[in-house]
């Protein structure tokens, strides 16, 4: 990375610099400069920290220390604190929320302590825009592995003996995936990184996206090669205009080195990337209406019975389409194998889960556990519980695909079999926390407004199934509910989800079923008192003091 | 349209084969160019790719980002994600709206300021968070909404 004796990082990911981390990095640079110490001390933009929410962040290396909420005029007491050996400035440490006491260096924080970061290892500690970082910590040596000492079908055997599964939401086996793929006729395949990251509250597709690009691009060449195809796309959300400026950066490095394009690294394989930008629609997510959107159509998901994308897919070609997040640990598996990647994790699911970790709680930000993790741990080991004293309520996991779960699940494991089970999904990473004050009904609300909103139009119950369940949600939390509408509710639900023609129909009742099954007395209170217990529902508040 | 504006437009379009797989990366560049989808640059745009004005229109008016409307000089986005919501993003929504006088989806018939609302943002740690013409403001409160559009009617910057 750098032969300097100092490094101060400053990070540039979306959230710091919405705080003025560009501001911050000049002026540390300005500083680094006015002491004449550039032979010593080298400032370095990365991309996400994962802490966003203490942002602009700071690290010093080699000491490890973090400054949190820093500002341009904090660049010379930063400087200084590195020339004093690393002596911390109490000033901008990190505070822990139960004690008070500032925590100097990252690796006591509990935030980052209690995780283990293997797709996110880069992550704040790289230069996203400099491939030579990249480089000197062990990028493309997966790919140098691949395509150099093993055969297409070996690397496919150790995607599916690593036992990872798509980390997009449903988590169906990749390697299996990649197998039918690379087994379908045709000459002309391609590969599709999935960057659409539509679910609210969820970020950690872009900060992986702005923080480790290259990560990405060495991912979809090994599953370019593995399945047979020399195109590559990495479709990024219309929202995220820094991850498709620093993928396409890289894909440009990346071609001036060799590591894209023909002959790569000596062998016989040519492949090539390039970005395609969505234009904002949440069902592009689903791999049928993302392949209509490139093609240059409404993203309308294929109607079932039909084949999958991975034999019939972009033109009708065969097309492996995998999540950022998917293929951020393929490089990986590469390097280290499949068996020390399956050590990781529970039986059936392998390997790591990174949430994007927000709401109420303490610590938010970025985060990766093994599979297998508790909830408990998660809030309030990293998270470091609920601020400002108050009780636990749930946490929504999967986005509007998935549910909320109760403080009785607290000591559930997170893995795709569990969050399924109890009602709620992996989904692609969105972890909030709801504290007391969040009303479960105006939850459910709030989801089925998003899906209503979002829903394609195609097929009927997705159009008006969830219009009709948004309706009377609507209703209940203006003091309009009627008796009968948790059983209505319930069965319209059931018909959603049994007709409705892809995913975003099928799971959109999630947040409906999993409050009416945990929070059942909210809705009572509702529409039986005409009260909201957490005082959210403004017209119910309005109809008391009226 | 003018003929700039014209000349603008075939020259963007100069950049691209003419296959239908290009169309959206078009339309947003049109758009970046332009603030909104003139009605004028559709027709070129569909004699250009050999596509009908209807399919143009139907692809436009599907996906979120694409606007057939004129876009206001302030584009003000407020984030309705799941960690804005629950900390407060209805609220955040109400006082926007009220300081600026426009409704969700509005623009102000002067063209100065268009209010919309964005599905996340994706800065979920910096809840409840908006944008100003793309820049982020994060952990947004009733005051801090009436200071941001305070220096903004004053000519000031937008930077926190």
């Amino acid at each position: 990375m750098t032969s300097r004796e100092y490094s101060v990082l400053a990070c540039q990911g979306t959230g710091c610099v919405s705080g003025g981390s560009e501001q911050v990095f000049a002026s540390l640079e300005r500083e680094v400069a006015r002491l004449d110490l550039e032979g010593r001390t080298q400032v370095k933009r990365t991309g996400c920290h994962g802490f966003c929410q203490q942002g602009p962040l700071v690290a010093l290396e080699p000491y490890g220390i973090l400054y949190c909420k820093a500002q341009p005029d904090d660049a010379s007491e930063i400087i200084q604190s590195l020339l004093a050996q690393g002596k911390p400035m109490e000033r901008l440490l990190y505070r822990d929320p139960v004690t008070g006491n500032p925590v100097p260096y990252y690796r006591q924080i509990s935030f980052y302590q209690k995780q283990e970061r293997t797709v996110l290892q880069r992550c704040g500690k790289i230069d996203p825009e400099n491939i030579g970082d990249y480089l000197t910590t062990g990028g493309y040596q997966g790919l140098r592995k691949a395509l150099l000492e093993m055969k297409p079908e070996q690397v496919i055997k150790e995607v599916k003996l690593s036992g990872l599964r798509g980390l997009g939401g449903a988590g169906f086996p990749a390697g299996q995936k990649w197998e039918v793929c690379a087994r379908s006729p045709g000459e002309e395949k391609y590969v599709i990184c999935n960057g659409d990251e539509g679910d609210p509250g969820a970020f950690q597709d872009r900060s992986v996206m702005e923080a480790d690009p290259h990560a990405i691009i060495e991912g979809l060449t090994i599953a370019g090669y593995a399945v047979g195809a020399r195109r590559g796309f990495v479709y990024v959300r219309a929202e995220y205009p820094l991850a498709v400026k620093r993928i396409k950066i890289a894909i440009t490095q990346a071609r001036k080195e060799g590591f894209l394009g023909r002959s790569i690294l000596g062998s016989s394989f040519d492949f090539d990337v390039e970005v395609f930008e969505g234009a904002g629609a949440f069902v592009c997510g689903e791999s049928t209406a993302l392949v209509c959107s490139i093609e240059g159509d409404r993203g309308w998901p294929r109607p079932l019975p039909r084949p999958r994308t991975a034999e019939v897919g972009l033109w009708g070609k065969p097309t492996l389409l995998n999540n950022v997040k998917t293929f951020a640990n393929i490089p990986i598996i590469i390097i280290h194998g499949s068996r020390w990647f399956a050590s990781r994790g529970t039986e059936r699911s392998k390997g790591t889960a990174i949430f994007s970790l927000t709401g109420k709680v303490a610590n938010c930000g970025l985060i990766e556990v093994p599979m297998g993790t508790t909830l408990r741990e998660i809030i309030y080991g990293i998270g470091g519980g609920i601020p400002g004293g108050k009780a636990f309520k749930a946490v929504q996991t999967g986005g509007p695909s998935g549910g909320c779960l109760p403080a009785s699940l607290l000591n559930m494991t997170v893995d795709f079999d569990s969050l399924t089970a109890a009602g709620s999904m992996m989904g692609s990473g969105g972890m909030v926390v709801m504290d007391e004050d969040t009303c479960m009904v105006d939850i459910a609300r709030y989801f089925l407004d998003f899906t209503q909103r979002e829903s394609c139009g195609q097929c009927l119950p997705c159009r008006i199934g969830t219009k009709q369940m948004f309706d009377i949600l609507d209703d209940i939390t203006r003091g309009q509910g009627k008796p009968e509408d948790i059983n209505v509710l319930l069965e319209l639900s059931e018909a959603v989800v049994r007709t409705s023609l892809c995913a975003l129909g099928q799971t959109a009742p999630n947040p409906v079923l999993t409050t009416i099954r945990y929070f059942r007395d909210e809705y009572e209170a509702h529409i039986n008192e005409k009260r909201c217990p957490t005082g959210v529902c403004q017209a119910l508040l309005k109809a008391v003091t009226d | 349209m003018d003929e700039l504006a014209e000349e603008l437009l075939r020259e963007i379009l100069s950049f691209y084969r003419g296959d239908k797989r290009e169309l959206i990366p078009i339309l947003l560049e049109v758009q970046n160019n332009f603030g909104y989808l003139p009605k004028e640059a559709i027709g070129l745009v569909a004699d250009f790719l050999n596509l009908s004005e209807g399919h143009i229109y139907s692809v436009a008016s599907f996906y979120k980002r694409l606007r057939l409307l004129p876009l206001g000089k302030q584009h003000v986005t407020v984030c309705r994600g799941t960690a804005c919501h629950i900390r407060g993003a209805p609220y955040v929504l109400r006082e926007v709206e009220k300081v600026m006088g426009l409704k969700e989806g509005e623009t102000s018939s002067d063209l100065e300021y268009t209010l919309d609302t964005v599905a996340c943002v994706g800065c979920c740690a910096l809840a409840p968070c908006l944008t100003v013409n793309g820049s982020v403001h994060g952990a947004m409160t009733i005051d801090k909404v009436k200071e941001l559009f305070a220096a903004s009617t004053s000519g000031g910057k937008h930077d926190q």
